[in-house]
């Protein structure tokens, strides 16, 4: 799974079993990681980005990758920044002091959601049986994250590779989105 | 379902993925304290509830999470303009003019 992006960072839990494990499509749990919400203004982005170790993205639904760090575009002012479990205080530190007074809002949101990996030939296919959004490589590349609706439930999707996609979805609505996503699998079985 | 385009996003998405946070334009008023009764009723509860072409505030609450403005036909609820939050409002004459044609 290395020419995925963020492959250091966004890890199957070793402790969990495949929520699903077909030849076309499986589904992943993803190992805890540091989440956070970031929102500021247009002056303060560059100086966040270096705080962080990467340039914030400016462009709607892009993403942007480095070590360990990844940078989700999630609205004009806002931002989810990703690192590892360990790395919560550093990342708090840096745009802390990199920022200081400029009006900004960092929040710890690790544990708000739970993520899956999906993957397979199938994967986009699986997900838009609950998601209106046109998931074909053209209009969706690798590397697009967008906030959405599974269904009911408000998800965060973001392509990680052609054949790859990160679901989050808050805990309490994991259930029912990972819960979807194995019932609607069974077609494939069936097929 | 309704296709509508986000202007932050830059993208069209179903209508599930939006709300609407009703009419747009309604300015609070500046100084509270002298503000009178009848002007707050104005400001929290009076609504033009116009059939034809109206100016809307939408958000997309389940994407960018961004307010931002529409001008709609509200009989055959055709998205005639979007705009951000902010720019002057159009000339909602000239939408019915046009759709009057």
């Amino acid at each position: 799974m290395s020419d995925l992006l963020a492959s250091d960072l966004v890890t199957p839990d070793a402790g969990e079993a495949p929520l699903l494990g077909l030849a076309s499509v499986s589904i992943l749990k993803v190992a805890p990681l540091t989440r956070f919400s970031f929102r500021a203004r247009t002056a303060s982005v560059k100086k966040a980005g270096a705080a962080v170790g990467i340039p914030l993205p400016i462009k709607p639904l892009t993403s942007e990758t480095a070590t360990k760090r990844a940078a989700l575009w999630m609205g004009p002012d806002e931002w989810t920044l990703l690192a590892p479990e360990e790395d919560l205080q550093a990342v708090v530190t840096g745009i802390g002091s990199k920022l200081g007074s400029e009006p900004h809002a960092l929040v710890d949101v690790s544990d708000r959601s739970e993520a899956v990996i999906v993957t397979g030939e199938k994967a986009a296919w699986l997900l838009n049986t609950g998601i209106f959004v046109d998931l074909s490589q053209e209009a969706f590349p690798v590397g697009t994250v967008t906030r959405t609706v599974f269904h009911k439930a408000p998800v965060m999707i973001w392509r990680i590779g052609p054949d790859a996609f990160v679901v989050e979805a808050w805990g309490s609505f994991m259930d029912y989105v990972a819960g979807l996503l194995i019932q609607c699998a069974q077609e494939l079985e069936a097929a | 379902m309704l296709l509508i385009y986000c202007p932050y996003c830059e993208i069209e998405r179903a209508e599930t993925e939006f709300h609407c946070g009703g009419e747009a334009h309604i300015a609070r008023p500046s100084d509270p304290e002298k503000t009178t009764e009848d002007d707050w009723v104005e400001f929290l509860y009076m609504r033009s509830n116009t059939k034809g072409i109206a100016a809307e505030r939408w958000r997309h609450i389940h994407g960018c999470g961004r307010f931002f403005n529409a001008v709609r036909n509200t009989v055959s609820d055709e998205f005639l303009n979007i705009y951000k939050t902010g720019e002057a409002k159009p000339d909602l004459e000239a939408f019915a003019r046009e759709a009057g044609k």
